[in-house]
């Protein structure tokens, strides 16, 4: 893992070698931002592995299709871009939990849904195009399930990792 | 589109064409430029514009955590003490190990905690020796911690903006 942005410094040192090939680690690790802004961008970044376009294409291809990576492209600032998220969590009791796992999952506001071992048991995100969009994501949540909704809106950001060692 | 470009409908359509992933063919921005029906270098332009302004925290590939070895993840949660909770937050974020770090609300009384830092290991041992580091870290001006281990992926979507 490392420090945010290309400017930062401090590579996290404790990465395990969960990749074994020497070719894919090194495209994981240079590829993860700047990406080139160009005509032919896989062109331009095969050059640093010293491979060509065609193969470097093929690589990313197979790590998405193995599931070594999730995706491949721009990765969006949802609040710039005028959205809005939150962190949100509810004690559901342990005899209802898959029948509310099932109502909350289902919202298409809820972008990730974790259980999570605590009394708050069920964590999830919630993503709408607007501010306001929340706060009715969690009315609605809150009656479909009959059960409150305590919603953790981040205040202050301290550190968001963008970049992992492999 | 014709006529003049609406920079925010351009951008938006950029968004809605490569939230999904970028294509993987020799000329990718070439290709979503066709989607949508403008020039190349307009979508090379604005994707360019965003990176700056932030919009797009960045272009390239996204790893998987756990494929890369990171199997366990704790979210550790600090009850630490407001006059101090900025300074210690971002010192808490600079930790290695440390993946998210935000300060949120309390909810009292069910819940007394405003800092959430996101711990990744190996294992659970490992999540454990950096929530003790953070600990360290907080010395007095943390009252109570706890780790919240994930036991099931109950939905994994991923944003979506429209």
């Amino acid at each position: 893992m490392s420090r945010a942005g290309p400017e930062a410094a401090g590579a996290r040192t404790h990465a395990p070698a969960g990749i074994a090939d020497p070719v894919d680690r090194a495209i994981v690790n240079a590829l993860q931002g700047e990406f080139p802004l160009c005509e032919r961008p896989f062109a331009a970044a095969a050059e640093r592995f010293g491979i060509g376009e065609d193969e470097l294409i093929a690589r990313v291809d197979r790590m998405i299709s193995d599931g070594t990576l999730t995706r491949f492209g721009p990765l969006f600032d949802a609040q710039k871009l005028g959205g809005a998220f939150t962190l949100a969590a509810m004690a559901v009791p342990a005899a209802d939990f898959e029948r509310v796992a099932g109502v909350v999952s289902a919202f298409p506001e809820v972008a990730h849904n974790y259980a999570r071992d605590h009394a708050l048991n069920m964590w999830f995100v919630l993503a709408t195009p607007t501010p306001e969009g929340i706060d009715d994501a969690v009315a609605r949540i809150e009656a479909a399930t009959g059960l409150p909704v305590h919603a953790f809106p981040k205040e202050r950001e301290y550190f968001v990792e963008l970049r992992l060692v492999a | 589109m014709n006529g003049p470009v609406d920079l925010a409908v351009l951008d938006r359509a950029i968004v809605r064409a490569t939230q999904g992933g970028l294509p993987r063919v020799p000329r990718p921005y070439h290709t979503v430029a066709e989607a949508i029906g403008v020039a190349p270098e307009l979508v090379i332009e604005r994707l360019r514009a965003m990176l700056a302004s932030g919009a797009i925290r960045r272009i390239g590939v996204v790893p998987n955590h756990y494929r890369l070895g990171w199997t366990a993840n704790g979210m550790s949660v600090w009850d630490v003490d407001d006059a101090r909770v900025d300074e210690l937050g971002m010192r808490v974020g600079a930790l290695p190990g440390v993946s998210h770090c935000y300060r949120r609300p309390r909810r009292l009384p069910a819940w007394r905690y405003n800092v959430f830092a996101m711990v990744h290991g190996r294992d659970r041992a490992e999540v454990e020796v950096q929530v003790g580091e953070i600990a360290a870290l907080l010395g007095d001006a943390a009252r109570a911690h706890e780790v919240l281990y994930s036991t099931k992926v109950l939905k994994k979507t991923g944003l979506r903006f429209e």
